[in-house]
């Protein structure tokens, strides 16, 4: 069976132009050399700092950047060589939404509008049937029918989310490229948001590829989680295996610097060390050694390839010593708390 | 039992815009002892930045009004002061940080110039003696290569850096009180783990207190001591972060509690609480929190709860409260 979405080697790198003559001064390596798979029907998470190339990523992957190398597939098709025809056709199939749906929805639009321009332009409505599909997106995002006839100014950033996600669900995609799409909501609301992209993704069977830096929502949603540094996936694994058993050094190192809202665990000194990397000054060898606890002259002179190390992908050296199980073991949540939501939620089903 | 170094009484704080009144801060107090790290908490508008800039009076006005209310600190109301009394406070005995370093800091004058003006104005500090304490407070917040740093502007940091000589310029003058609001929300989770753990060897070695507002449960289950939970501008649950966390009796501190997503569970369907903050134009009569509150009455909904405490240094203002036992079906618990 094939994947439903397939890259390989994809790279994307800005030159750096300075000076009245804008001769090029350098590249900004922002993805190199990515390669992994996406079954349909499953979510791919993307981590890492700020910076190491997520959201070029993200849009390579439509060709909303136009890759520097590398393939992609969607199932059979080579997106990577399709004209711009084709991409027009196959960008049906791959939407993306982003951390602020403001900024990529028309504040001159009302909703019905947003949710009508992509039905009618791929012809999967009329102008007969074209009201009751909007009318079922906006029923599927969890909106108001009232809400129709609004625009982007007049909503909650929460609600805001649910638009773009009805618009990316209008030409019934098989991918979603989800670019940080609860980062800028508040937790009452994110959780909102979480739980409809996993139940649209249950009923719709759609794919996504979920960016994000806050591991614990990617522990959530996430069936398998690639982690970048400075452009290259370092590890990727099931969520599971990451999180119990992460190979990377980086990846423990951001797993440990997560707080977590338990104020009995356990309270360790940060083990980060270092600021965030720049794209554009690359360290020799393995990129991440000048923060490395682990590193010796062979990664500072040496990139390490990813390869499989157990069921993981690791481009570590010393991926096989570097084990540590059981790194986030999993906890109950507090009884009081179950109790006392298990009131409110009792309290909430005799309202109905 | 130790006195609070600062208390704050009953503020109100109205903003007015083209005839109407926004009550956006209503009657907030808490007290912030010696050497503890209070965590301000609460959901995006919520009113936790403007408490904390009327606190520093740093609210223009208009349109912002301090309807009531009193900031009592070292036996004074802050909100009696004058505005150069109130200046010598600032950035003397009273520091604050902000998300973002550049409302702090000026891009025309360097770090090491910015921290030497305020160690002049609140300490009398000048010349070698003020260098070199500036680049000392540099390679306290662990700036690496201070005495080179000292002489770059804002522009030539990052983001995380720019962090540090923020807390550098706050901390110049031994403040009693820092006010930090939302000091590591813009950073990635390493740099913020490390900007976190300076500000507890700081109040460690110092014995600041510390007035931290974040929006992030688990920041507040990392730093604080003590937790005032705030939502659409009024104090709904205070007490001891392990009574917060091990008992909470709000119905919206427990949704809130219930919707972060924890790297240590199962995966599972996160707990949502439906609906959203009401606007501060609503008018609402009772219970802020009643139209999204499962356990909501006519009462709730037409008399506005006060706080109460239901465990010693525990207060919720909720009429259910304790909710333990309550249950709209009339079940039994
Ligand atoms: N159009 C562009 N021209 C030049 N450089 C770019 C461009 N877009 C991104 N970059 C650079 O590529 C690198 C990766 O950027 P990207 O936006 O993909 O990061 P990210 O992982 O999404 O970060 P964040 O978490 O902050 O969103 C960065 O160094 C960035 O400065
Ligand atoms: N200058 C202003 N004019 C009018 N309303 C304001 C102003 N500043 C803040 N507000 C309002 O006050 C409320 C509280 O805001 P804020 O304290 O910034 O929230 P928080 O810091 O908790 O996210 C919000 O409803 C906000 O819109
Ligand atoms: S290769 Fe070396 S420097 Fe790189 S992560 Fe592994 S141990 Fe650290
Ligand atoms: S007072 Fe009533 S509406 Fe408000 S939180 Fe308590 S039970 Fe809910
Ligand atoms: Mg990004
Ligand atoms: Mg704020």
């Amino acid at each position: 069976m094939t994947a439903l979405l397939r890259t390989e080697g994809l790279t994307k790198h800005f030159p750096v132009r300075r000076g009245t003559l804008r001769r090029q001064a350098g590249t900004v390596q922002a993805v190199t050399d990515v390669s992994f798979q996406l079954e349909a029907n499953e979510t791919l998470a993307i981590v890492g700092e700020s910076g190491c190339g997520k959201s070029t990523l993200g849009r390579a992957l439509l060709r909303l950047h136009e890759p520097s190398g590398g393939k992609v597939w969607l199932k059979d098709m080579d997106i990577t060589a399709l004209n711009r025809q084709g991409l027009r056709e196959a960008r049906k199939h791959m939407q993306i939404i982003f951390q602020d749906p403001f900024g990529s929805l028309n504040p001159r639009m009302t909703v019905r509008e947003t949710l009508s321009e992509p039905l009618l332009l791929h012809g999967l409505a009329t102008s007969a049937t074209v009201r009751a599909e909007a009318d079922r997106l906006i029923d599927l995002c969890g909106l108001a029918r009232w809400h129709a006839e609004r625009y982007p100014h007049e909503f909650s950033g929460g609600q805001r989310q649910r638009v773009g996600i009805a618009r990316a669900l209008a030409t019934r995609p098989m991918l979603i490229v989800c670019d940080e799409p609860v980062s800028a909501l508040d937790v009452s609301v994110q959780a909102q948001i979480v739980n409809l992209l996993q139940d649209l993704q249950r009923e719709l069977g759609m794919a996504y590829v979920f960016i994000s830096h806050d591991l614990a929502v990617v522990r959530h949603i996430a069936r398998k989680v690639a982690v970048m540094y400075l452009g290259r996936i370092v590890e990727e694994a099931t969520t599971e295996a990451l999180f119990t058993a992460p190979r990377h050094p980086y990846t423990r190192m951001l797993i440990d610097s997560a707080p977590r809202p338990d104020p009995a665990a356990l309270r360790h000194k940060a083990s980060a060390k270092g600021g965030t990397p720049s794209a554009l000054a690359m360290p020799s060898g393995c990129a991440f050694h000048p923060r490395c606890v682990l590193a010796d002259d062979r990664c500072r002179a040496i990139r390490p390839e990813l390869r499989q190390v157990g069921q993981s992908r690791v481009a570590c050296h010393f991926a096989e010593a570097a084990i540590s199980d059981n790194v986030v073991p999993i906890k109950a949540d507090s009884p009081a708390l179950m109790r006392r939501l298990a009131v409110l939620e009792q309290a909430r089903a005799g309202q109905k | 039992m130790v006195d609070p170094v600062l208390s704050l009484r009953d503020l109100d704080v109205r903003f007015n815009s083209d005839g109407h009144q926004l009550r956006v801060v209503n009657g907030v107090g808490f007290d912030l002892m010696a050497g503890q790290t209070l965590g301000l908490v609460g959901e995006s508008g919520c009113g936790k930045s403007v408490t904390s800039l009327a606190i520093m009076r740093l609210l223009a006005s208009p349109p912002a009004e301090i309807a009531g209310g009193e900031v009592i600190f070292e036996n004074r109301d802050l909100l009696k002061l004058s505005k150069r009394e109130m200046r010598e406070m600032r950035g003397g005995r009273m520091g604050m940080i902000f998300q973002e370093p550049m409302t702090s800091l000026n891009p025309v004058y360097t770090c090491g110039s910015q921290i030497i003006e305020s160690l002049r104005r609140h300490s009398g500090l000048t010349g070698k003696a003020a260098r070199e304490r500036a680049i000392e407070l540099l390679d306290t917040v662990r700036l690496p290569s201070p005495e080179k740093r000292v002489d770059d502007y804002p522009h030539q940091l990052s983001g995380g850096q720019r962090q540090r000589v923020m807390i550098a310029l706050a901390l110049a003058n031994d403040p009693t009180v820092l006010i930090a609001d939302e000091p590591t929300t813009a950073l990635d989770v390493t740099i913020q783990a490390q900007i976190l753990d300076l500000l507890r060897d700081l109040q460690e070695r110092t014995g600041t207190a510390v007035l931290l507002i974040t929006h992030d449960l688990g920041v507040v289950a990392e730093t604080c001591q003590a937790v005032v939970v705030m939502y659409a501008g009024t104090v709904v649950e205070r007490g001891e972060v392990g009574a917060i966390f091990a008992d909470p009796q709000h119905p919206y501190t427990v949704g809130l509690m219930a919707a972060v997503p924890r790297m240590d569970a199962l995966q599972g369907r996160l707990t949502a609480i439906p609906g959203s903050v009401p606007p501060p134009w609503e008018r609402v009569v009772g219970c802020r929190f009643a139209p999204r509150c499962p356990l909501a009455d006519d009462r709730c909904r037409n008399e506005r709860p006060t706080l109460r405490e239901i465990a010693p240094g525990h207060e919720i203002a909720c009429w259910k409260a304790p909710i333990e036992g309550v249950s709209a079906t009339g079940g039994q618990s």
